[in-house]
């Protein structure tokens, strides 16, 4: 199921079912060699992907990938393996066997910061807000990589530069002389302006200065998804984003993320609802019993039996 | 914005205080600081202290608000924005202190210490705190956050009954405890021998004791101590300052994060293990400065069997409660309300009950205090309380703190929301032209929710 294609696929959200398929327990260099052929246009793959709770596997050998700019629905009936894949690639558990790559690179058991630090972030099921801190608080969280995230930094007043110096000598200067809080603030002023940005953008920027945990369920789903931009992510794993959602709020969201995905974000969706991945997904990968059952788009996704088998046959 | 109503100033500086603004928080200090200094002072002349024993009463009451305030802001460092449940804090300021006397201590006193200056002595042990704090909290911060607090009670018994090893006792002078500590900055600063009690002043000392003595105050070691005592005042300003810096950062607002949901933290990229150690070295080091200058320096005498047993980290904690965790002008605060009112203050109970001369029944037991309730005779119990006010005031404060628990669980400051951040987030000031204006309006609506 795993496609080796040598050339780029840019556009196409189509994955051929042929291919030359690396066999399961394939070397690891061969594993590797395979990553560094990925083509740059496929972010994410899960090769030959396990996981074992005790005796139970919970996923067998599952092989996928994600396309960049794409919006891939990942489903499956309860107990399919869906979430522990998702915890498998976002680093909360470490697979049994198996790797996962992203963008060319092996970040298989990484933990969930690195994980996120290589611009592949999720967000949860449940959404998960700090309560007591403000909306804007928990957008300037999660920004990667501050100045500020340095004590030292936090701490320190900076020295700034001399008047009398030219623009280019400043220049030099900021960068050898510490500068301390005085950069931070100046980050700070930036972020702060993007994380408004983002704010309206998901239209809650009235809720800016209240405590998270006054916002409600749906608001808080938006935050979540506001947060998530906020990291500059190359692709975001979003986790069931529309469960417990209003109809009028599911579309709100959805939009957003197809706003987004036209700018050229990449979404992994794991939804237990088959319609809202049917309707908005172009490429669909269905898990049954641990295994990626289908993979496909939409309409060959419900015209395939074992599917239909799969949700009839287990539950619904 | 000049052509603002006074309803909308009247809203900003609301915000502002609900953010914690500086100047507001310096004030509400001061205002509750020169209280204190007012009610020692009336307490004191009321027993009819001569003007020695009023500045000796006030002296003492500041001395205890500066050292506690100290602890509970490196504890607020830790369990207010961490989260990090440290219930050893008693044992990490056991460290400072040793750790000073022994690095600054007179080498030929016993027991020995190395005679080092009293800067390095300090940094020294600010920095052994800070590393007995890893080694504490390395394995444990790892785990869930009860397994910290296991660790450290742990770690603060084994560091007392290390003190009281008597294998140790060149070094930590074993159950004799030590006295073997550096003179104090402010000796140093009087005295031409400070090490010497019985040295004779220098020119600076000679100096602001003519001064006090034209006061009427001839106790030169009051001097000694008041002017220990400003010192202390300035270090917790340092300590408050750089403790708001690190609070109103990015550091601060990941810590924050941290306390409320780690793995949500880590999901968006935070090495969450690192900002735990980074900042239970820093409080732990505060802590060790803390007891370096209260029963080092402060005291100048450490007894392993009455000093730094756990029940000090419970008052940290109280005093922490008390104030407001997470929110640094409440640890401070919290520090002096509960050194000053809840500590101090019923010593001087029994005094003041005196002067009244109601002839208070004195029973010797429980029992004679409470039987002659039922005939509806409540002096012996009030007699009973006042008499034994000592103890009495650790039962008041348990019941203070079960209240609070009840009712305000956020302490006295605890519910402002101190935002995290070196910028002020709700302004937006890059926004060009028009937009600033209509989101001025907008945010000030937002900040004034609360």
């Amino acid at each position: 199921m795993s496609d080796t294609e040598e050339q780029p696929v840019e556009t196409s959200g189509e994955t051929g079912e042929s291919g030359d398929a690396p066999e399961p327990g394939t070397a690891d260099s061969a594993v590797e060699e395979a990553a560094k052929t990925t083509p740059r246009g496929v972010p994410l793959r899960i090769q030959n992907l396990r996981k074992e709770f005790g005796g139970i596997t919970a996923v067998a050998d599952a092989s996928f990938q994600v396309e960049a700019g794409s919006l891939t629905g990942l489903i499956g009936p309860n107990g399919a393996g869906k979430s522990t894949t998702f915890n498998c690639i976002a680093g909360v558990h470490r697979p049994t066997s198996g790797k996962v790559f992203f963008q060319g690179e092996d970040i298989t058991g990484l933990r969930p910061e690195q994980v996120a630090n290589k611009g592949l972030v999720r967000t949860f099921q449940i959404a998960r807000e700090m309560e007591d801190m403000t909306v804007l608080e928990n957008m300037m969280l999660a920004p990667r990589g501050q100045v500020g995230e340095s004590l030292f930094n936090s701490v320190v007043p900076g020295i700034p530069a001399p008047r009398f110096l030219d623009d280019s000598q400043r220049q030099r200067w900021e960068r050898v002389v510490p500068q301390g809080r005085r950069a931070v603030t100046r980050q700070e002023e930036d972020l702060r302006e993007r994380a408004w940005e983002t704010l309206e953008f998901f239209e809650i920027d009235h809720l800016a200065g209240e405590y998270a945990g006054s916002l409600s369920g749906g608001q808080r789903k938006l935050l979540e998804m506001a947060r998530v931009l906020m990291t500059d992510p190359e692709m975001v794993l979003l986790d069931e984003p529309l469960a417990g959602v209003n109809p009028t709020l599911e579309k709100k969201l959805l939009k957003r993320v197809h706003d987004l995905r036209e700018e050229g974000l990449t979404f992994l969706l794991v939804e237990h609802d088959m319609d809202v991945i049917m309707n908005n997904c172009e490429h669909i990968i269905v898990m049954h019993q641990g295994t990626v059952l289908a993979e496909g788009e939409a309409d060959d996704i419900r015209n395939d039996d074992r599917v239909i088998d799969a949700y009839l046959g287990e539950t619904i | 914005m000049s052509d603002e109503t006074p309803r909308e100033r009247f809203s900003g500086l609301r915000a502002r205080f609900s953010q914690g603004g500086g100047t507001t928080d310096a004030s509400l200090l001061l205002v509750t600081m020169v209280a204190l200094w007012a009610l020692f002072a009336a307490v004191g002349m009321y027993l009819g202290y001569d003007t020695a024993g009023v500045l000796g009463t006030v002296q003492s009451m500041t001395f205890l608000v500066a050292v506690y305030a100290l602890a509970v802001l490196a504890l607020n460092l830790q369990w207010g924005y961490a989260g990090l449940f440290n219930i050893g804090v008693a044992g990490f300021m056991a460290v400072g202190a040793y750790a000073v006397g022994f690095l600054s201590g007179s080498p030929d006193a016993t027991p020995a210490g190395l005679g080092l200056p009293l800067p390095i002595g300090i940094i020294g042990a600010m920095l052994i705190a800070a590393v007995v704090g890893l080694i504490a909290a390395f394995p444990a911060l790892r785990l869930r956050a009860d397994y910290l607090a296991i660790a450290t009670v742990a770690m603060s018994e084994i560091i007392r009954t290390t003190a009281l090893a008597r294998p140790l006792a060149p070094i930590t002078g074993a159950g004799q405890g030590t006295r073997n500590f550096p003179a104090n900055p402010a000796r140093t600063l009087y005295y031409e021998n400070p090490a010497d009690v019985t040295s004779a002043p220098n020119a600076v000392g000679e100096a602001v004791f003519g001064v006090f003595e034209s006061f009427g105050v001839m106790r030169t070691n009051l001097v000694v101590d008041m002017t220990y005592t400003v010192l202390l005042l300035v270090v917790v300003g340092l300590v408050y300052w750089l403790s708001r810096r690190t609070g109103n950062s990015p550091f601060g607002r990941v810590l924050k994060a941290i306390r409320e949901d780690e793995l949500v933290a880590e999901s968006l990229g935070k090495d969450t293990r690192m900002f735990k150690i980074k900042i239970f070295m820093l409080g732990c080091a505060l802590m060790g400065l803390a007891g370096a200058l209260w029963q080092g320096l402060g005291n100048g005498s450490v007894n392993p069997t009455t000093n730094f047993l756990p029940v000090l980290t419970f008052y940290i904690f109280i005093a922490l409660i008390i104030g407001g965790s997470g929110s640094n002008t409440g640890s401070v605060l919290g520090g002096a309300v509960f050194a000053a009112l809840l500590f101090l203050l019923p010593t001087y109970i029994s005094n003041i009950v005196a002067t009244f001369n109601l002839r208070l029944p004195r029973p010797n037991s429980v029992i004679d205090a409470f039987t002659p309730l039922l005939s509806a005779d409540p002096l012996p119990l009030v007699g009973f309380v006042v008499a034994n006010i000592d103890s009495m005031r650790f039962i008041i404060i348990g019941v203070l703190l079960v209240w609070l628990m009840q009712n305000r669980p956020d302490g006295l400051l605890g519910h402002r929301k101190e935002v995290a951040s070196s910028v002020d987030l709700m302004r937006r000031d890059r926004t060009r032209g028009q937009t600033a204006a209509t989101d001025g309006g907008r945010t000030q609506g937002g900040a004034d929710d609360e």
